[in-house]
């Protein structure tokens, strides 16, 4: 990507957020704002709501109710996909089976005809060293292990240069040393291209480590919303379990 | 069953629309082309082989025997051509291509491989779809053309061999040159070509609706197959009934 295509980040606003599966509610009219170029991590129990939100804030899933805006533009509207770069690094991976590793990180440029070929496959390549697999252009998806798909579907987000990159548990199935490797990496790409990052994991130390603010989501609703200071010393039951949680320890 | 018509002609539609893009992606035409081929070209063969083959011996001991021996050559050929060629061709095209296409986009609905192609505002119908179409749309009618002359081929080995029958290849062959002109062939083309759409359009949206797992993959395939199957022979009624006027 030129130097000219590495644009400043985007605001994102949820503004009354609501979705039901087959009349059940998942989202409960949520409502929040993510500033340009912070990492904003949402955490919450398994089954609140947390990925659907991602989806919703990408575009694949429409709300029932309220609305998603990008730098104040409805994310519904066919315009703002194309006039904004974002990216999404999926829980899977969402590798295309079909392609190598290195066509599906290149996917993005070649389907865009933004660069030679040549050209891309030196971004592929850099991009793959950057997340730890250099040299693995010709494996197949199917050839790669859980954390090795990860890695592969965060170099794929990074060849778009996105304004807002959404991340669905980027750390797991990662050791913990990949783990801090991806975390790390998550951080250089907000202070290289002061990019919006919204992070949806469990991983408390990821939450910790990289976080501006995070938000707490409960049963499709958002409990607390603050910075990772704030959200240590809270003092809401649940916020308590879920950050101090630890085997064998006392929970009364 | 409506709402399915519906979306149906909307891929079509979108297809129509995107079709421009065919330059842009005609390796992925030229790959799907070689795979069409490659999954149906002997089975074909062996297929039309025998329905040429069977359809001689049916008729042939029946026509002999009122010594009408001197027209099967004919019989088979228009049968080929018209009917048989473009319909069981299609049906087998069916069975083993969109199958396998409702699998493949179902399976990467199933895994999000969709979803991460329009998070990169990649169309799922111009990379996926507008292929596919495309090169069943040329390949069906192709292998129709070979269908009907290994079927013609089929009926001449049985009609000349078959102690029943006994008629020379000579004989078979000028009948044939006699009744079929290039009207029929072309008959079965116009009607190949439908039937390839109407598969295409069929599998791929059945792959696109797949929900769950290896469980609703397997639905979307069967639904796939059972639904083009039961459209090609519905449509090939109406076909043949605006086919006969021209």
């Amino acid at each position: 990507m030129t130097a000219t295509h590495k644009s400043q980040s985007v605001s994102v606003q949820v503004r009354g957020l609501r979705k039901s599966f087959n009349g059940v509610p998942v989202l409960k009219g949520l409502d929040f704002e993510v500033e340009r170029g912070e990492i904003f991590f949402i955490m919450g129990p398994s089954g609140s709501g947390k990925s659907v939100l991602l989806k919703h804030i990408i575009g694949l899933e429409t709300p029932d109710e309220g609305e998603i805006l990008i730098e104040g533009e409805s994310i519904q509207s066919p315009e703002v996909m194309e006039k904004y770069r974002m990216a999404m690094v999926f829980q899977s991976g969402a590798l295309l089976n079909s392609l190598t590793v290195g066509e599906n990180v290149g996917l993005y440029l070649t389907e865009h005809r933004l660069k030679s070929a040549a050209d891309i496959r030196r971004v592929v390549a850099e991009k793959l060293e950057l997340v730890g697999l250099k040299g693995l252009e010709d494996r197949w998806p199917s050839e790669l292990s859980g954390g090795m798909k990860k890695r592969t579907a965060i170099a794929r987000a990074l060849v778009v240069e996105p304004q807002l990159i959404l991340y669905d548990e980027p750390t797991s199935e990662l050791d913990p040393l990949m783990a801090v490797t991806i975390g790390e990496e998550i951080l250089n790409l907000q202070k290289r291209t002061q990019v919006t990052s919204i992070v949806v994991s469990h991983d408390r130390d990821l939450a910790f480590g990289i976080a501006d603010r995070m938000a707490f989501i409960d049963d499709g609703n958002i409990v607390f919303i603050g910075t990772p200071e704030e959200i240590k010393q809270n003092s809401n039951p649940l916020i308590k379990r879920f950050v101090h949680a630890e085997l064998g320890a006392d929970e009364t | 069953m409506f709402q399915n018509i519906g979306e149906m002609l909307l891929l079509l539609w979108r297809t129509l629309k995107a079709l421009p893009s065919c330059w842009r992606n005609r390796h992925k035409i030229f790959d799907q082309l070689f795979e069409i081929g490659n999954a149906s070209l002997l089975m074909a063969c062996i297929l039309s082989l025998f329905i040429g083959g069977v359809l001689a011996l049916q008729a042939g001991s029946v026509l002999v025997q009122r010594g009408l021996g001197s027209v099967i050559g004919g019989m088979v050929g228009v049968s080929m051509a018209k009917e048989l060629g473009p319909v069981m061709m299609s049906i087998l095209i069916a069975g083993r291509i969109g199958s396998a296409m409702a699998a493949e986009i179902g399976s990467m609905r199933a895994y999000q491989e969709l979803d991460a192609l329009r998070t990169m505002n990649i169309s799922v119908v111009d990379y996926l779809i507008v292929p596919r179409i495309v090169a069943i749309s040329i390949a069906l009618p192709l292998l129709v053309i070979f269908a009907i002359m290994v079927g013609w081929f089929g009926g001449a080995l049985v009609s000349a061999y078959n102690p029943m029958i006994d008629i020379g290849l000579q004989s078979y062959f000028n009948n044939l040159r006699q009744v079929v002109d290039i009207g029929d062939v072309a008959n079965g083309l116009i009607k190949s070509f439908v039937f390839a759409v109407v598969i295409g359009v069929v599998s791929c949206h059945q792959g696109l609706q797949t929900i769950g797992g290896p469980r609703g993959i397997g639905r979307s395939v069967t639904k796939a197959v059972v639904n083009s199957i039961v459209l090609i022979l519905i449509l090939d009624y109406f076909l043949t009934r605006f086919l006969i006027d021209l």
